[in-house]
């Protein structure tokens, strides 16, 4: 009982859902359909007005919105329907997918393939736990991003910035250019989750302040913000008392981290990671379900987008492959995170890859002069050596395919070896 | 004159120290761990460039047009060029690369529109 | 806001705020033929105490017998089911547990079931920690004794208010909001005239106070008895919805002097409510969380529930009660004030006597004026389904009707344009965020309004015919964008 039948249906046009359809139908899939709850493709690329994007994918710095626009260009040239306006209420198991949007009114359609590519959402004030007042002028850093960029208003004159993820950063250049006035950047930890080139071209340029290891306390103000106190924690990330620095400000921007947004994926019954809050996927992105593919900031939370399209290719490749009816072969591995290693993705790999495996993870820490290293039944299979690890920069490690040949145990560890900045 | 700055090439993020002559001329660097860094230290030192990227309303339009410089520009001249933007006008439509202002400040870089906006 | 031109407003009643006491009495009183104004202080309904409770409708074995707290809890709770029908308001008849720790708690336990008999609570019944523990695996298995009550529930206060609100102003009553008084005097030969801040002066026959926090100050204006009032504040943490949530019913510690004790309670929407602390504070509009505050809030949830984690906050608020040193509401005719009626002091169990304080209230204020009866009164507005709770097939009905309902403007909570639309449509309608907030959950999610913040100020602006700009988070000064990029940009731009 529904509406349509499509080969492949891809929730999301951002730059993950984008590069999965090119993908398939690359790979030969006709009966293909995007939908975007958006009025337009591109996702969050769209309010991304700076530059630093596609270095890896197309040697040259593009800003956001040009990046989105290649894949859009090449989604319309390829006459891949990408229906907008349109939010998904259900996924099923079985891949019937429930949508709705003020065109096409209420639609049940169903999938011989799905693809996952919601992207991710700001962790807000309420997950901080932040004490203070209610006022209005806290915002998420991309809810003020939008207000700039794609609606044309300043949510603020005075603001302070808490975290110094890229969006933060990014978002403190912004607002300085546009002419408000950034008090501070104000971090947690005892190092910046951000590039080195934001907290130089974005803080640095415009005498910014970045107070590592400290947090906002207390936020003032009834109606408006008016201040917020700001405090350094000690090594527990607990506020030391009598080290409190107040700022008038009329804004404050929360730049504390990034979801996976995986409602319509617990919906259709996905296994999802307690550490990437993503699903479990074997290396051809496909999730404990039959059929549904996710790739993306869906998947895992990534720090440049060029790697989102990669992942996102193989996602729409894998997904092509699953609807010509091969069924794809039974994870025979398993990924496991080792010391010092976070939410390595994939976290199953099958028998014999039909392409390279990359492995990608977050260190715990900063690592300086360490290796990646990648074991199985105690045998090293892979090491990768830098001169830094960090949080803050995702790691691949890509395994070829022919070391699953003669692997000696059916689990591969990932670990970290080096210097620990922060014990 | 020595001048201390952090690299932006990779997460390394070296500590770099560079001797400058009193005229303001490059004269060495330490600290770095790479050639590419050695680079960065003396245009950063010497003449530090930046791409621009705005955002500014255009009449009839909801959604403003973002645009950037279209190669990097010095430093000092972003408070200006944001000025030239404060007093620049387009209309629509604009198609993403159209020069919104030649030639900006003699720098010999572009301001471009990075958006396309179509004319209701 | 703009200095307006001062004005004179007439009518029969001035009923001082517009919490759940102020909008029960009006909306009585709407079945009178009598002419009716609510002043609020705020930019809406239920912006003070009710907006931020518990949410529960208390039983009744807490109050001591003979109090006006326990006259009306039992009264107010027994008129809930059919009042939250005939409003379409989200009701549950959850039930709760008090939980004892010790023996000092089984005793204050065997001390509430006396009292809930003696109140005339149903169904009261003492479990022992076998019994408490079948009902509620989640709870601590350090807990020795509970006292089971299912007649508890819990309601949805500001939608309940909302709701009242509107079949109100349907049947008449005119509210006027962002109006505080700031002086009561008695008019030339009879009646009362109110003066506000903002320079309007309202002129009536009877004047009530509901004004919650300012209940004392608007009292001690005419009244040959002052009072003395405590400001109570209490915190709360709100957990995201989840399928399953550990505990079916409220769970409540053991009461103290200062309140009922930290519950940990389903809300009628599936998100967990932690809370409330108690503490005095001096400004009845301070509602800031405390790092302090929260961290006793937390540190007594997890003794009723041990596994409680913080992952999923949503967000942290305060309420503050009207507390008067008589430990009890103070309700009918102004002492040296005729013509004066009040119902202040109405802390917990506030909410569930509500509907009972007006039925009194409202008779009493009939009877002085002589009062008759409407013949004919407007219905309650029906209230289509959320679109979160409908059947696929009422969802393709609702939207081949209205497209609007096509459009999701809040992911989290599933919330369609028609309804934003709607919401600031109603009689009483919304016009700030968290007033869309509290009438369709747009903004009540996981991304606190992230994602849909900034369509839902664009749908006010639409609606109200205002600029986005002068879109407020709760009304007065609370605007949500300072200007426009272009003025800032003309302004002189660039760095400083």
């Amino acid at each position: 009982m529904t509406d349509q039948h499509v080969d492949l249906l891809i929730i999301g046009a951002g730059p993950a859902g984008l590069a999965a359809a090119i993908a398939a139908r690359e790979a030969g899939i006709e009966s293909i359909l995007v939908l975007e709850r958006e009025k337009e493709p591109g996702g969050i690329l769209r309010q991304c007005i700076h530059n630093g994007f596609g270095l890896h994918r197309f040697s040259e710095e593009l800003t956001g919105p040009e990046y989105a626009k290649r894949d859009v260009d090449r989604v319309r040239e390829l006459d891949i329907p990408v229906r907008c306006g349109t939010t998904v209420l259900s996924v099923s198991p079985d891949r019937v997918v429930t949508c709705v949007s003020p065109e096409f009114g209420f639609s049940r359609l169903s999938a011989g393939a799905v693809v996952l590519a919601m992207g991710c959402r700001e962790r807000p004030r309420g997950a901080l736990c932040t004490p203070g007042s209610r006022p209005a002028g806290i915002y998420s850093a991309g809810t003020a991003q939008r207000f700039v960029n794609l609606e044309g208003y300043m949510p603020g004159r005075r603001v302070v910035i808490l975290g110094s993820g890229d969006i933060g950063l990014i978002m403190a250049r912004r607002m300085t250019l546009q002419g408000a006035k950034v008090l501070a950047c104000v971090e947690i930890m005892p190092y910046s989750s951000g590039l080195n080139r934001n907290i130089v071209q974005c803080l640095q340029d415009y005498g910014i302040p970045l107070y590592l290891s400290h947090t906002v306390t207390d936020i003032h103000g009834r109606e408006r913000l008016t201040g917020v106190t700001v405090s350094r924690v000690d090594e527990n990330r607990k506020p030391v008392p009598g080290a409190e620095i107040c700022f008038d400000c009329d804004t404050l921007l929360l730049s504390c981290g990034l979801i996976p947004e995986n409602e319509l994926s617990q919906g259709a019954g996905v296994e999802l990671s307690p550490l990437t809050s993503g699903p479990v996927v074997s290396e051809t992105l496909e999730t404990s379900v039959p059929g549904i593919f996710a790739c993306g900031n869906v998947l895992h939370v990534h720090d440049l987008v060029d790697h989102v399209s990669a992942e996102s290719f193989r996602a729409g490749r894998a997904a092509a492959a699953f609807v010509r009816a091969s069924s794809p072969p039974a994870p025979v591995f398993t990924v496991k995170d080792g010391p010092g290693v976070r939410g390595t993705v994939p976290q199953k790999i099958s028998a014999r890859p039909s392409e390279d495996v990359s492995l990608m993870f977050r260190p715990a820490d900063v690592y300086r002069n360490a290796a990646a290293v990648v074991e199985c039944g105690g045998q090293e299979v892979l090491r990768k050596k830098a001169m830094i690890y960090t949080p803050g920069e995702m790691a691949v490690l890509t395994l070829k395919k022919e070391v699953f040949e003669s692997l000696p145990d059916k689990v591969i560890t990932v670990r970290m070896e080096g210097e620990k900045q922060h014990g | 004159m020595d001048k201390v700055i952090t690299c932006i090439n990779c997460p390394v993020g070296c500590r770099m120290t560079v001797t400058l002559s009193d005229a303001g001329a490059f004269v060495s660097v330490t600290g770095n761990t790479c050639p590419r860094g050695a680079k960065y230290a003396e245009q950063e030192c010497t003449r530090p460039l930046r791409v621009v990227t705005a955002v500014l309303p255009v009449p009839g339009s909801e959604t403003p047009l973002s645009v950037k410089t279209s190669a990097p520009v010095p430093k000092e001249l972003i408070p200006e060029i944001m000025r030239v933007l404060g007093k620049t006008s387009v209309s629509l439509p604009v198609a993403v690369g159209d020069v919104v202002v030649p030639n900006v400040l003699q720098t010999g870089a572009d301001i471009v529109a990075t958006r396309e906006l179509s004319s209701r | 806001m703009t200095q307006q031109s001062e004005k004179v407003f007439q009518s029969d009643i001035v009923i001082a705020g517009a919490g759940i006491t102020g909008v029960s009495l009006a909306r009585e009183l709407s079945r009178y033929d009598v002419s009716v104004i609510v002043l609020e202080r705020a930019e809406d309904v239920a912006e003070g105490a009710t907006k931020a409770n518990s949410g529960i409708v208390h039983a009744g074995y807490d109050a001591k017998p003979g109090t006006a707290k326990a006259k009306y809890n039992v009264l107010g709770a027994a008129m809930f089911p059919a009042l939250c029908a005939e409003l379409s308001v989200p009701y549950r008849k959850c039930g709760a547990l008090v939980v004892g720790f010790d023996d000092n708690d089984r005793q204050t336990l065997e001390d509430l079931l006396r009292r809930g008999v003696t109140n005339g609570v149903k169904n009261l019944r003492l479990l022992n920690r076998e019994e408490a523990l079948a009902a509620e695996p989640s709870l601590n298995p350090e807990i020795v004794c509970a006292l089971d009550v299912p007649e508890s529930a819990i309601v949805s206060p500001y939608e309940l208010a909302y709701a009242m609100a509107d079949d109100a102003a349907l049947n008449g009553v005119r509210f006027h909001f962002d109006q505080e008084i700031n002086s009561v005097s008695a008019a030339a030969g009879s009646g009362w005239q109110l003066a506000t801040a903002r320079g309007d002066v309202f002129r009536c026959r009877v004047f009530i106070n509901c004004a919650g926090a300012s209940g004392a100050a608007l009292h001690n204006m005419i009244s040959d008895q002052p009072l003395q009032m405590t400001h109570r504040r209490g915190q709360y943490y709100l957990l995201d919805r989840a399928p399953y949530q550990p505990f079916t019913r409220t769970v409540f510690q053991c009461p103290s002097a200062m309140g009922k004790g930290v519950l940990v309670s389903q809300s009628v929407h599936g998100n967990l409510l932690l809370g409330p602390n108690a503490e005095d504070i001096d400004d009845p509009l301070d509602t800031a969380t405390t790092a302090e505050g929260l961290a006793s809030v937390l540190a007594r949830a997890q003794r009723t529930w041990p596994a409680l984690s913080t992952r999923s906050n949503i967000t942290n608020f305060s309420g503050v009660r009207a507390h008067l040193s008589t430990d009890d509401f103070q309700i009918g005719p102004v002492s040296g004030a005729p013509g004066a009626f009040e119902a202040i002091g109405i802390e917990s169990p506030g909410l569930s006597s509500a509907p009972a304080v007006a039925v009194d209230l409202a008779a009493s204020v009939a009877s002085f004026l002589s009062l008759r009866k409407k013949g004919n009164l407007v219905p309650p507005r029906r209230p289509k389904k959320p679109f979160h709770d409908m059947t696929d097939e009422e969802r393709a009905e609702a939207v081949q009707n209205d497209p609007a309902y096509g459009n999701i403007v809040c992911r989290c909570e599933v919330v369609t344009e028609a309804e934003i639309r709607e919401a600031i449509r109603r009689p009483v309608g919304a016009r700030s965020i968290d007033g869309v907030k509290r009438r369709t959950r747009a903004g009540m999610g996981r991304c606190q309004g992230g994602f849909c913040s900034p369509r839902v100020a664009q749908i006010i602006a639409e609606e109200t015919g205002v600029c986005l700009q002068s879109v407020t988070k709760c009304g007065g000064d609370s605007l949500l964008l300072v200007d426009t990029v272009e003025s800032f940009l003309k302004g002189g731009a660039g760095n400083d």
